[in-house]
């Protein structure tokens, strides 16, 4: 078995999704080699090389490449796929948007988001907002497969691979890159964070995330949110945990002024240790909550920021 | 320009699935079905391009047996023009479902393609991509503003950490996020309206589509259960417990 495995980077920084989903490469196969796209990214091939596991970097640095739009990067991928048995990538928005490509160019069907590897053919793959478990077996030549990251340990680095030029470009110009918005923050990412608090419905505004901020700052935390609250208008969409967001697993997640409806709860309930804070003591989140408080939260936020 | 909106019938959002006593499949017997949440944003968006000129015809299709005529005769009142039924009671998996809306999308020629960017039910996110691959289109997935100037498309789409913008030429495909839009709701006389639009339908054997059946769900079942843990008194228990029984803050 040898795996192709597209590295997730984004402004030339390497995402962890990319060690997580090194792991479930090896659970594939013996020989798994990465493949990084994009332009100027020769560091970003250099921390991959390091990684443990990994057999050999193949580095596509190109203009074509830039911002990894699908409609060149899916047909160079077609094109190095050759020899490969499984085409891996993280289940994020660029895997999402470049895999299926892939796999309807190779005329095979794409396995979205495995949770677990139960043979080279056989997968655990959540459906229904993670409702039910599907297990999928596919009879196809290549597997193509995203993987939910939050699912899989990330891979240790210290190793040494060999790094390899791919020289062919694609460029077929259907598609152009116009202007990116990135929110910026000194916080870590949701999806590595190793702690995450998030707000909901209860927070009543934006401004009252402002709580939040001091605890996560003193934990080192990202901030999230429920749907309820983006859709409210409090925060952007790129905060929202749940089916339709973000899927986190971190050690500790903090639930404040979250109901726990199912689609929020699939995004997070994989997580080491669940703390919820809410004053309705019904509340659906108590049901997976390790540790849940029945309060205020704008009397508890203030002495939960000191008490750290 | 016409433009293509396929659209799927799944369980609705609201009904909280079973696994079958014999984890061969979700019991889907007697549960309310409805519109796919984001093929119905797809509607609205396509009938919002419309209304402001920039669309001449709206047709949405659907694949499976006839019960999928309640959806489209829903996406009709929703202000569709007309609907093709593509009939097969086969199981289709994305890639068969982009193969067979390929080969509409050569029939009738639209300049733009708008999809749900994932179905509910098998949460694949996977039939938009592959049919813009199939017809070799340029694709703007997971949009949250569709904006069109002559010959291109500006889509911006919801990406990890913020927005992206890009630029596609026409014909393109696009497959929508969450807060594209909020569809509108059906008014009385639309429904009424709606029952005399052109439904055509044909079969999946006219358009030479076999389904590939490489992909087999091998069995489902219910996810590991969470017990729910204890409830503390206040903010002093919680640290303690984080700090010495649950170890995760020092």
């Amino acid at each position: 078995m040898s795996v192709l495995i597209i590295a997730e980077h984004q402004n030339n920084q390497l995402k962890v999704e990319t060690h997580k989903s090194i792991t479930a490469g090896l659970a594939l196969g013996d020989t798994v080699d990465v493949l990084v796209l994009g332009e100027h990214v020769n560091e970003v091939a250099s921390e991959v090389s390091n990684i443990i596991g990994v057999h050999q970097v193949l580095v596509a640095d190109h203009a074509a490449y830039a911002h990894q739009l699908p409609e060149n990067s899916a047909a160079l991928i077609h094109a190095l796929s050759q020899g490969y048995t499984h085409v891996l990538a993280p289940a994020t928005t660029t895997g999402k948007n470049i895999m299926p490509r892939v796999a309807a160019l190779l005329d095979v069907c794409q396995i979205s988001d495995i949770s677990e590897v139960l043979a080279t053919d056989t997968f655990k793959r959540p459906i229904y907002a993670g409702n039910v478990i599907a297990t999928v077996q596919s009879s196809d030549p290549i597997k193509v497969i995203t993987v939910r990251c939050a699912s899989f340990d990330r891979a240790e680095t210290g190793n040494n691979a060999p790094v390899v030029a791919v020289e062919q470009v694609i460029d077929n110009a259907l598609s152009q890159f116009v202007s990116e918005e990135q929110a910026v923050s000194e916080r870590p990412d949701l999806s590595a964070a190793s702690v995450v608090i998030s707000g909901g419905r209860g927070m009543q505004n934006g401004e009252n995330f402002a709580l939040l901020e001091g605890i996560a700052d003193k934990l080192g935390a990202a901030i999230g949110a429920s749907r309820a609250a983006v859709d409210a208008g409090f925060v952007p969409n790129d905060m929202q945990v749940g089916q339709t967001g973000k899927i986190v697993a971190p050690d500790l997640y903090i639930a404040v002024g979250i109901s726990g409806a199912i689609q929020h709860l699939a995004g997070m309930k994989d997580s080491k240790i669940i703390v919820a804070i809410n004053k309705d003591e019904d509340a659906p989140i108590f049901q997976v909550a390790d540790y849940g408080l029945v309060a205020d939260l704008f009397t508890v936020l203030p002495e939960l920021e000191q008490a750290l | 320009m016409k433009i293509l909106v396929p659209i799927k019938r799944v369980v609705d959002y609201n009904v909280k699935v079973r696994v079958k006593s014999d984890n061969s499949a979700v019991d889907l017997d007697n549960v309310k079905m409805s519109i796919n949440p984001f093929c119905e944003i797809a509607v609205e968006e396509a009938v919002r391009l419309k209304e402001q000129g920039h669309a001449s015809e709206v047709i949405v299709v659907s694949i499976g047996t006839n019960a999928v005529q309640e959806q489209l005769r829903t996406a009709l009142a929703l202000g569709a023009d007309r609907a093709i039924h593509v009939e097969t009671d086969a199981h289709m998996e994305s890639l068969d479902v982009a193969k067979t809306l390929a080969k509409l999308v050569e029939q009738e020629q639209p300049q733009l393609v708008i999809l749900g960017k994932q179905s509910i039910d098998a949460d694949n996110n996977q039939t938009g991509q592959m049919l813009a691959a199939l017809c070799n289109y340029p694709q703007g997935t997971f949009a949250s503003n569709v904006a069109i100037s002559n010959e291109h498309v500006h889509v911006t789409r919801e990406v990890d950490g913020g927005l992206q913008t890009v630029q596609l030429t026409l014909p393109a495909i696009v497959t929508t996020d969450l807060r594209l839009n909020e569809p509108r709701y059906a008014s009385l006389p639309n429904i009424m309206k709606a029952k005399r639009k052109p439904l055509e339908s044909m079969s999946l054997d006219s358009l030479g589509i076999t389904p590939k059946q490489s992909l087999t769900v091998v069995k489902v079942e219910d996810p590991p259960v969470r017990s729910a843990g204890v409830k503390v008194a206040d903010v002093a228990e919680l640290m303690d417990k984080l700090k010495n029984e649950a170890k995760v803050i020092s």
